[in-house]
């Protein structure tokens, strides 16, 4: 009991201190007294400069990203009562990170610093409601999996096909980006046009978390007991397209954080999807912070892309659950 | 008084008819057990009774309003239903999975209110739950989980109750023990609708039966008036023998 009560501000804490840590290490580590003298605008301006421009929104963006994609995950995995649902593993991120990628190949993106997370959330929009409508007709998880495999196959084709025909070697490495998923160079600009349809998904699936404790009795019952089944699939799938697509908008498609932190939370608040919500979007964001530091500051030439990290150790773990529901039979 | 009238309601799905001018009603004080053979339309009877499933002809209403135009939450205060039980998608706790019956009154997990704790509490004291409250839902046995789904109906605190086989796969104590507690609730001032395949525990329980064959109504009445040898063969297509409301079943026609 108590651990359900400090489940969520404990996460708060650990997300503020890891944030704060991604500011002190780095390439040039600062000392505690000197990101703080940035912080409050004492410090010399370098340090300022690195804190406040690179650092700073660099942390922001993993941890937005990632809660993002936690609560995504946590509200999907609800609404298909199906612990793989995740944006990566169903193609949502994929679809996401294609409609980014075409808006800007074609030079969409250009005309209006909206275009592409729009372009993003459309991509989301599009790859979840298919994914729903097949829910809709088929009961089985496995076919929903593979129709998720399928998408994200596709989408990869697809990217594929853009990246065959990039015009020269800067938007090759662009594209790649996108489709490995990283926050670097992220800036509170970027943050500012992502953050409204970031708000916006999620209040749209926090607000709608109690139709998902409905769902744990099936469609039929939950109907039963008062609830709008129709409305609960627009809103979750709306609530989950504007959140990922605005977590793609602001660093590509970043897999499998959607499945590890909701599958740690559950046990936590019983297993109930509108008690996992918050906690899985708080922890999904800490995980990014966390594997975004060790991304800056593991020495290798290049750089590793966050979501070569994220899948790294999320993949794994998607398997080890996935195995886990063997004896399930569905 | 909240009652339950359907009037001549057919359900058609393509061309299949499922159900064909359906009349009954259901009332407060009343236990009604709805009987038939498979693919008789009992579930699509049911589903459209509650304004779940669009008629193709014909009306139900609830307290004099149309079911299908009811909102799910102003239906659910009105009816609990307990369909054929399915399993969780959740481990969760017995008490949660309760007090998801009190949906339709605004109650979030975790989160309930005094009056909507009083309601679950009642429930899991109805159907003997109480040392059980605090378990997952998936260390249940069969008969546990079945008494489950019951109390769950009952959270709501609705005037009728509808359900579909809530003895299904019971052994016959816990058979019993479901019928007694939906007993409870028809004495306490409730109207239940169940489906049951066990015609000798429908007898026993049943205040009026609803014979239904090929989505139709045949008969509606009394146990004693409506229970022949000739009703089990129409129905049924088995030879029985029948003394007052003992039933000897000699096999298929």
């Amino acid at each position: 009991m108590s651990a359900r009560l400090w489940l969520t501000p404990g996460l708060a804490l650990a997300s503020l201190v890891a944030i704060f840590v991604a500011c002190l290490l780095g390439s040039t580590p600062l000392g505690v007294d000197r990101v703080l003298a940035a912080f409050f605008g004492g410090a010399d301006a370098g340090d300022r400069l690195v804190v406040w421009s690179i650092r700073l929104p660099r942390a922001l963006a993993a941890f937005l990203v990632g809660a993002a994609l936690g609560l995504s995950g946590a509200a999907l995995q609800g609404l298909l009562r199906n612990p793989l649902a995740e944006p990566g593993v169903l193609g949502v991120s994929a679809s996401a990170s294609l409609a980014a990628t075409f808006s800007l190949y074609y030079g969409l993106a250009v005309v209006s610093p909206w275009i592409l997370p729009i372009s993003a959330i459309l991509g989301a929009l599009a790859a979840t409601a298919l994914l729903t409508f097949a829910a809709i007709r088929t009961r089985s998880v496995v076919t929903l999996i593979l129709i998720g495999v399928g998408l994200s196959s596709f989408s990869g084709a697809l990217m594929s096909l853009l990246m065959n025909m990039a015009p020269n070697p800067f938007s090759l490495s662009d594209m790649i980006s996108w489709m490995l998923g990283s926050v670097a160079n992220r800036s509170f600009h970027e943050i500012t046009f992502v953050l409204p349809f970031l708000i916006a998904g999620s209040a749209i699936l926090l607000a709608t978390g109690r139709g998902l404790s409905a769902l744990t009795l099936g469609e039929e019952a939950a109907s039963g007991v008062g609830l709008n089944l129709r409305n609960q699939r627009i809103l979750t799938v709306l609530g989950a397209g504007l959140a990922t697509g605005a977590s793609v908008a602001l660093a590509g498609a970043i897999g499998f954080v959607g499945i590890v932190a909701p599958h740690i939370i559950r046990p936590f608040v019983g297993h109930d999807p509108a008690r996992s919500l918050v906690p899985s979007a708080l922890l999904a964001g800490l995980i990014l912070v966390i594997a975004d530091i060790g991304v800056r500051v593991i020495p290798t030439d290049s750089e590793l892309k966050l979501g070569v990290v994220a899948a790294l150790i999320g993949a794994p773990f998607f398997v080890w659950i996935a195995m886990q529901r063997r004896g399930l039979n569905d | 008084m909240t009652d339950l009238v359907v009037k001549d309601l057919s359900v058609q799905v393509k061309d299949a008819t499922l159900v064909e001018a359906a009349n009954y009603q259901l009332s407060p004080g009343e236990f009604v057990v709805l009987l038939g053979p498979n693919g008789a339309g009992k579930t699509s009877l049911i589903r459209a009774s509650l304004g779940l499933e669009r008629a193709s002809q014909g009306t139900a209403s609830l307290n004099g309003k149309d079911a299908f135009s009811l909102s799910p939450i102003e239906r659910a205060r009105q009816i609990a239903y307990l369909p054929q039980s399915r399993p969780l998608a959740w481990p969760n706790q017995v008490r949660d999975v309760v007090a998801l019956g009190r949906f339709s009154h605004g109650a979030a997990l975790g989160r309930l209110k005094p009056k909507d704790a009083a309601a679950v509490d009642r429930a899991i004291e109805a159907c003997d739950l109480s040392h059980l409250a605090y378990r997952n839902a998936d260390t249940l046995s069969g008969g546990e989980l079945a008494r489950m789904h019951c109390a769950r109906a009952f959270a709501a605190e609705a005037p009728l109750l509808i359900a579909d086989e809530p003895t299904a796969a019971l052994d016959p104590r816990h058979q019993f023990r479901i019928l007694d507690m939906i007993t409870a609730f028809v004495n306490s001032g409730g109207g239940a609708l169940v489906v049951l395949h066990d015609i000798q525990l429908a007898v026993r329980y049943a205040s009026r039966l609803i014979w239904m064959k090929d989505g139709r109504i045949v008969a509606d009445g009394s146990p004693e008036a409506t229970l022949t040898p000739h009703q089990l063969e129409t129905i049924y297509g088995i030879r029985a023998r029948v003394d007052g409301l003992r039933i000897d079943m000699d096999g298929p026609l």
